[in-house]
């Protein structure tokens, strides 16, 4: 199986700008991206530098851009790609990440969020002679979790973290979603107040990038959206995301639509909407993009509300 | 020049774990590792870790089953370290935070595995190494261990019979540094590259064991490499044990459970060189399909593999193309793990601490994991005593280099001259012409060599055919040169590093093979098919001489309470 692996390349020794380069490359039937570089840096040019170990998917080395998306090298089939992608491939390395050189990134930062959520059991009171005793459904719901094997793509693609650095990011929140959620653990009110505070779970936009690119079906929006709710059913209900969202939901309930300037004030406040959003709310008016003050009944609303009440929410 | 007291080299499950003991116990520990540490291979173990943990199990008996599996290789007193410690063990990776599956009233629960009398495999679903170690790393991260991470060890230092410390490379940035240590904890996992194919990951490479044998210890028993009888055809890729562990079966082209002709009780839960001989026998003549055979899962439905076995799925769809849960998937025994490894007591220490220099050592070096060898598996590994052993000798080892480095003083090093050396020997690699041999048709040439005479079934010729290839890919060895000659990130330059390490420990394997005129666990040989118990109940041993050649040497088994008994399953 002839491919063409459109390579990006960078030495910070060498003084060039990144620049792709093109590799020819024939692959058995089951060749997977990973086979291809390796092919290319054992056979034709040493100089391409690249992490990877395990080739089968659990020792998280070697995620890379594929065709644009965060993936895994050995876990991405050439085949398949061809098939779907067309007979060029391109590969580059991750995003959100300084390079080191060619496909290897710095991953410091990554770690740095993952050491910030104090990724670590926190048990209170004395410990067991011997295991705690918890149910096999507790346990395997956190495993869900615990398939995160720290490859970085969700981070590579997180829409948040390329305009916010300070976000905490998928992959060190579905990392905190796995103690906050463990019954061993003593400091659960803690974790949730720590992961909601600002650059925490509230700043995730809901984008789906990191749950498309996550190759181990962790799902870490899905995870962030475990903490969301874990906290406010702890009762962490002043936070502005908590705000938002609760004032979200009261719009649509009581008028069936969403009143964006309410939405504002109930979420910032009146004196932060008045401060913070000032700026975006001149653009708006310029660009006549102002959300109108009063908006038109919906006749039907009261359905909605009784949608709420039969949801019990 | 970097200073600790105690340096652990390598961040798999051992060496994570002995840097724990070392910290709690107080001392100043690094790790050095070549790749950051949740990338070990410890995290493709997939079925479980044994232990006694059932209120009608007995550590006794899983002593029992690990000597017997061992084939009487296995040092008893060893063993019985291993298994009587395991319980408390597991409860204390329970207690950090492992999820371990569970019984209906909420303590650990065990699967069958190969070998075993009872299910005593903890788990963790599919994925029990990697949780293990992802655990132990958050550990490290709580205590805030010293790590270097991406540091390439390149020698040992050793001053009169003792450890010194290190070198080490600096992978992103290519610079040169000499570690002082009082202790070194060698932790750097087996040799899967040196065969091919391999289970391995890429960055399996002997690295220990190469270091040590350089430095002066003892490797024993490095004719006992095991093959894992179910992995895939396409890349060597494991499936674990804990599919036939969960019921699985093993069909030959004609549909046959093959394996009731070859161990009748446990069938496909015979240990793994029994399994790995029947399917090569029924691949041999003329029952396989393409080289392999099919180990068939559909019976077990679709709600048991999704739950315990999921990783797999995925594994058989990427690499097999193979759903599971709808037809066998091809399989056949492949290079998995080396029993043998870098000589030491139960403390994890190299060097014969009796005075009588029953075999060759360096003072304050330490090994733990699958590059050391304790005794616990001999002949042949049962699944599941592996990262029981990186957990039990991991802590012990910690323990070990610890105290020895409270009570000894520094070792004299000369820096300069050391990095002279280390960066002429670079510059000498750089040096050579371009268009030289790449690493990575050596390294092929070793491993096609090695699974070619040293598998599943061996014999003289065969096993004298490898070591005189592999002799003279080392004089080829000379001649490897790179494509990259750049500071940063080089790994042109370390594959040559790590092709040298494996030349090595490749023909200490088949010199040991060689020798061995018996077949005892995993090391089956056609010109001797029985265990000879007189002659050859004893460990291999191998030193460097002086002219750089293996030295070979036996030293006694020790037995405690299991006298040899034939071996049926």
């Amino acid at each position: 199986m002839d491919v063409t692996l459109k390579v990006k390349r960078y030495d910070p020794e060498s003084g060039e700008a990144p620049h792709y380069q093109d590799y020819d490359v024939d692959l058995p039937e089951y060749g997977a991206v990973l086979d291809g570089l390796l092919a290319i840096r054992d056979e034709q040019d040493g100089t391409l530098s690249l992490r990877c170990s395990c080739r089968s998917a659990i020792c998280g080395s070697c995620a890379m851009k594929i065709n644009g998306r965060s993936r895994l090298a050995c876990k991405t089939m050439v085949s398949q790609l061809k098939a779907e992608e067309g007979d060029v491939i391109s590969v580059e390395p991750m995003g959100n990440q300084p390079v080191i050189k060619d496909l290897v990134v710095n991953m410091d930062m990554f770690w740095d969020k993952v050491r910030a959520v104090q990724p670590y059991l926190l048990p209170e009171g004395p410990e067991p002679e011997k295991e705690y005793r918890v149910s096999n459904e507790s346990m395997m719901e956190l495993a869900v979790a615990m398939n995160c094997i720290m490859c970085g793509a969700c981070v590579s693609d997180c829409t948040v973290l390329e305009v916010d650095p300070s976000f905490l990011g998928p992959a060190a929140l579905a990392k905190a979603f796995r103690f906050a959620g463990d019954p061993r653990d003593g400091h659960t009110q803690q974790r949730l107040a720590a992961y909601t505070a600002p650059s925490g779970v509230w700043d995730c936009t809901r984008c789906f990038m990191c749950v498309s690119a996550c190759p181990k079906d962790v799902a870490p929006m899905e995870r962030i959206m475990d903490i969301r709710v874990m906290a406010i059913d702890a009762g962490m209900t002043q936070t502005r995301g908590a705000r938002h969202v609760e004032a979200f939901a009261s719009s649509v309930k009581h008028s069936g639509r969403l009143n964006e300037l309410g939405l504002a004030l109930k979420t910032f406040g009146l004196l932060r909407a008045a401060i913070d959003l000032a700026p975006l709310g001149i653009r708006r008016l310029l660009r006549r993009r102002m959300p109108p003050l009063l908006h038109k009944k919906i006749a039907t609303a009261k359905n909605i509300a009784r949608l709420f009440d039969r949801l019990g929410v | 020049m970097r200073q600790h007291q105690v340096i652990i080299v390598g961040g798999g499950l051992a060496g994570m774990r002995a840097a724990q003991k070392a910290q709690e116990m107080g001392a100043d520990v690094a790790m050095i590792s070549k790749i950051y540490p949740t990338r070990s291979h410890s995290a493709a173990a997939q079925g479980g870790v044994q232990a006694a943990v059932s209120p009608d199990d007995s550590w006794e008996s899983h002593a029992y089953d690990t000597v017997k599996g061992s084939d009487y290789l296995g040092d008893q007193d060893a063993i019985e370290i291993l298994c009587s410690e395991a319980p408390d063990d597991i409860y204390a990776l329970e207690r950090m935070g492992v999820i371990f599956n569970r019984t209906d009233d909420g303590t650990i629960d065990a699967r069958a595995f190969g070998g075993t009398s009872v299910k005593r495999t903890c788990y963790v679903a599919d994925q029990t190494g990697q949780v293990l170690l992802h655990v132990m790393w958050e550990q490290l991260l709580k205590s805030g261990l010293t790590l270097y991470s991406e540091w390439f060890v390149t020698r040992l230092l050793v001053e009169d019979g003792r450890i010194a410390g290190c070198v080490a490379l600096e992978i992103p940035t290519g610079r040169i540094e000499v570690f002082r240590a009082k202790a070194i904890v060698l932790a750097t996992g087996g040799i899967g590259q040196v065969y091919n194919p391999t289970t391995n990951g890429l960055v399996v490479t002997a690295d220990g064991q190469a270091l040590a044998y350089a430095a002066g210890a003892t490797l024993m028993d490095m004719e006992s490499v095991q093959h894992h009888p179910t992995t895939m055809k396409a890349n060597g890729v494991l499936i674990t044990e804990g599919a036939r562990g969960e019921g699985a079966f093993l069909l030959n082209a004609n549909g046959e459970r093959f394996m009731e002709k070859y161990a009748p009780n446990m069938k496909e839960l015979a240990s793994r060189d029994v399994v790995s001989r029947a399917e090569t026998l029924e691949i041999r003549e003329g029952r396989g399909i393409d080289g392999c055979v099919l180990l068939d899962l559909r019976h077990l439905g679709r709600d048991l593999i999704m739950s315990k076995l999921s990783q797999i799925v995925e594994l058989a769809r990427d690499y097999a193309n193979t759903n599971i849960l709808e037809a066998p998937v091809p399989i056949r025994p492949g290079h998995h793990y080396i029993m043998g490894g870098i000589k030491t007591d139960v403390d994890g220490r190299t060097w014969d601490v009796s005075g009588q220099g029953r075999w060759r050592g360096v003072e304050g070096l330490f090994a733990a994991g699958e590059c050391a060898n304790v005794s616990v598996h001999g002949g042949n590994r049962l699944g599941g005593n592996s990262l029981l052993d990186t957990i039990v000798f991991g802590r012990r080892s910690g323990a070990g280099a610890t105290e020895y480095a409270n009570g000894s003083d520094w070792a004299p090093t000369s820096e300069d001259a050391l990095l002279a050396d280390q960066e002429a020997a670079v510059k000498a690699i750089f040096d050579r012409p371009s268009d030289g041999l790449r690493a990575s048709h050596v390294r092929l040439e070793m491993g096609t060599a090695m699974d070619d005479g040293i598998a599943v079934f061996r014999n003289e010729e065969g096993m004298q055919a490898t070591l005189t290839r592999v002799r003279e890919l080392k004089k080829d060895y000379g001649r490897v040169s790179v494509h990259n000659r750049g500071r940063v990130f080089n790994t042109d330059l370390l594959s040559v590093l790590e092709l040298g390490y494996m030349l090595d420990v490749a023909e200490v394997i088949a010199v040991s093979a060689l020798n061995r005129r018996e077949s005892r666990g995993a090391h089956a040989r056609e010109d001797y098919p029985e265990r000879n118990d007189e002659e050859y109940l004893k460990h291999t041993i191998v030193h460097r001489g002086a002219d750089g050649d293996p030295v070979l040497d036996f030293l006694p088994v020790t037995m405690t309470r299991w006298q040899p008994q034939e071996r049926t399953y």
